[in-house]
């Protein structure tokens, strides 16, 4: 059961490569009001960044489709969804191991989810095959100040 | 109307190439990126590089960071890639990257396979000794 968000936001986008700079900065602007070190807003800019690159890379392997981006805060805590409808993943756990990598042909490098679980809290991943995927990331942010 | 629209498309195209600019030096390639190194951009730039590596003879290839403050993983893939290329006969440095930069860096490994100088005449000067 998830806490009410004191605030939320949600937006939908083409699954387009141009659209990956859009949404970390996106994710980024609506958490700045937690007041977020330098370090904690590019840490979230990476893990979205990832996040978003998988679904375009991997869940729609460069087709059109689109991606759902949800952010909400609960007191000092985000919570980052990203979602999308492609092709899923059958094999989680094997996909979030650090370096597997199923297109090493296109230098995808294999440390996508390792860098959401470096830069976040907290990751989650639900998905199979045909069915879509959606990661939930969360971080205490401006704790700090 | 089509004149501005195609005046507009020109003026995209244009913007298209700021993302990036590079500079061969005898075998060296210096590429400045204008714009922040993710997967959009290192698609973009892949194949560019690879062409002037070839075209060139380029043997030392030098990525100036100074510009931008963001690289995700599709960054590290594209280094490592010319990584590949390169790492019998030549080289491979990361000039003027910033803090969160570095920190990619660092979890990657990167560093312990590219040159990482604070800016692009160290590392040219680097390449020379």
């Amino acid at each position: 059961m998830e806490m009410k968000a004191d605030n939320a936001m949600e937006v939908i986008f083409d699954a387009k490569s141009e659209n990956e700079s859009f949404a970390r900065v996106t994710a980024a602007a609506f958490c700045t009001r937690l007041d977020p070190t330098v370090e904690e807003i590019a840490d979230i800019k990476t893990a979205v960044s990832e996040a978003v690159t998988n679904s375009i890379v991997h869940g729609y392997e460069g087709i059109e489709g689109k991606i759902t981006l949800k952010v909400s805060l609960v007191g000092q805590e985000v919570r980052i969804e990203v979602h999308d409808d492609g092709i899923g993943i059958e094999n989680v756990e094997q996909a979030m191991e650090p370096l597997y990598t199923t297109k090493p042909e296109q230098e995808r490098s294999g440390m996508g989810f390792s860098f959401m679980e470096a830069f976040m809290d907290e990751l989650k991943v639900y998905s199979g095959k045909n069915s879509g995927t959606t990661v939930i990331m969360k971080k205490r942010i401006g704790v700090e100040n | 109307m089509e004149a501005a629209k195609s005046a507009a498309n020109e003026e995209m195209q244009e913007n298209k190439h700021t993302d990036y600019i590079y500079m061969v030096t005898g075998d060296r390639l210096v590429i400045s990126m204008n714009a922040e190194l993710d997967h959009h951009l290192a698609d973009e730039m892949r194949d560019v590089i690879d062409t002037i590596i070839e075209e060139r003879g380029v043997r030392h290839l030098i990525f100036d960071f100074s510009k931008i403050s963001f690289m995700d993983s599709s960054g590290i893939g594209l280094i490592m890639g010319r990584y590949k290329k390169l790492q019998e006969n030549g080289s491979i440095s990361i000039a003027g990257a910033n803090d969160s930069i570095q920190r990619i860096i660092l979890i990657s490994g990167l560093h312990k396979l590219v040159h990482t100088c604070k800016d692009v005449s160290q590392a040219a000067k680097n390449i020379e000794k």
